[in-house]
């Protein structure tokens, strides 16, 4: 089924592996994400390996990937967040690469299976709490008590307060794989278009231009929807570790 | 030596208001550069401030979904455990429901997040200390 949008995304295994009645394949997309960490981390080595005091161009992009995390996570964690830097870096590159791998054609899009981003976040959120309750101990759940609030009412904001902060890493991860999804789906639908209208004659293959010149535009979109959604689930990291950082008083 | 002063006389007409026309354009050069930068920041400011529809859409969709979906998933595990079918799903909905409204409200901007607010709580009482 070449037209089959969803067949993009099927798990296939390339080694079989099965430990103690777990299974444990290096499937596709387990290949990706190899794939991933491989080309950001020699894209990075590589570029940087010249060290000039004025950067040629390579190296002037990864130096503008490493300001653009940097000053992202100093404005919204202050200086402090710095020590958070690698982990939020790391977290940026893999997205941003796997999100652009993506766009390749025949190529798996890791980020648009919900349990890789999912783990992404789970990552995230629990870092944040478990470096919160580690330097703050049990003042960490202030978050969950805001200020000023009357001892009564507590009893009701505290769960929502509470139910709010779980359902971060849920919306963390659905918003990244959502996009990926629905993004790539609707490529592979508007791209089937052409090609069933090409089928249809003359007429049918005039008026496939018009899905033609959709799929590109919507290239171009998926593009910035790549990046976009790389920054934003970095700039959400950097909101939380601020809280871990700062939670109260 | 001899170009640059060549080039000077081009420009300046004449050697003896070279000096003043030299600060006369670096002054104005700065000016222009300032308006730039102001008309930078302003479009910056502008992109950041409105972000495209969809975008927003798929931002407050999925914190409203997320808060009920967390809800759903402790109120089952509630009862699923202390065997109390099906008033735990029921009480942990309805605290999810309003979870998922104070997020779509916080990311909406229109609540403050709770560590803005610690921030306000702490200079109110560093100040009355």
């Amino acid at each position: 089924m070449a037209n089959d949008p969803i067949h993009q995304f099927h798990i296939q295994k390339l080694f079989p592996i099965e430990v103690g009645g777990m299974d444990f394949s290096f499937t596709n997309s387990s290949l990706f994400m190899v794939l991933t960490v491989a080309a950001a981390s020699a894209f990075l080595i590589l570029s940087t390996s010249g060290r000039g005091l004025v950067p040629n161009r390579v190296q002037s992009l990864s130096e503008m990937a490493y300001e653009f995390v940097a000053g992202m996570l100093r404005s919204s964690a202050g200086t402090e967040g710095m020590r958070f830097f690698p982990l939020v870096f790391s977290l940026f590159m893999f997205v941003l690469v796997a999100n652009l791998f993506g766009m390749f054609p025949y190529f798996f899009t890791v980020t648009s299976h919900i349990i890789v981003t999912f783990a992404l976040a789970m990552l995230v959120i629990l870092t944040v709490t478990i470096y919160g309750l580690v330097r703050h101990g049990l003042k960490f759940f202030h978050l969950f008590a805001p200020a000023g609030v009357p001892p009564v009412l507590l009893l009701i904001v505290a769960p929502i307060e509470v139910v709010s902060f779980l359902s971060r890493p849920v919306s963390l991860s659905v918003r990244l794989f959502a996009n990926m999804l629905a993004g790539h789906i609707t490529l592979k639908v508007f791209a089937g278009f052409v090609v069933s209208m090409g089928a249809a004659g003359i007429a049918g293959a005039a008026g496939a231009i018009l899905p033609l010149g959709m799929t590109v535009a919507l290239t171009a979109l998926e593009f910035l929807v790549a990046f976009l959604q790389a920054y934003v689930f970095t700039i959400l990291t950097c909101m939380y570790l601020n809280d871990a950082l700062h939670p109260s008083h | 030596m001899s170009g640059s002063s060549q080039n000077g006389n081009e420009d300046g007409r004449t050697e003896g208001t070279s000096e003043a026309d030299l600060s006369e354009r670096r002054s104005r050069l700065n000016r222009m550069l300032e308006g730039q930068r102001a008309a930078e920041d302003a479009e910056r400011k502008s992109r950041n401030g409105k972000p495209s529809g969809y975008a927003q859409a798929m931002k407050l969709s999925s914190e409203f979904i997320a808060g009920i979906v967390v809800g759903c998933g402790m109120g089952w595990v509630c009862d699923h455990w202390l065997g109390t079918s099906p008033f735990g799903l029921i009480v942990f909905l309805l605290i999810g429901f309003a979870a998922g409204v104070l997020n779509v409200l916080r990311a909406a901007g229109e609540v403050a997040h709770p560590e803005t607010r610690m921030g306000r709580g702490d200079a109110n009482k560093d100040g009355s200390e």
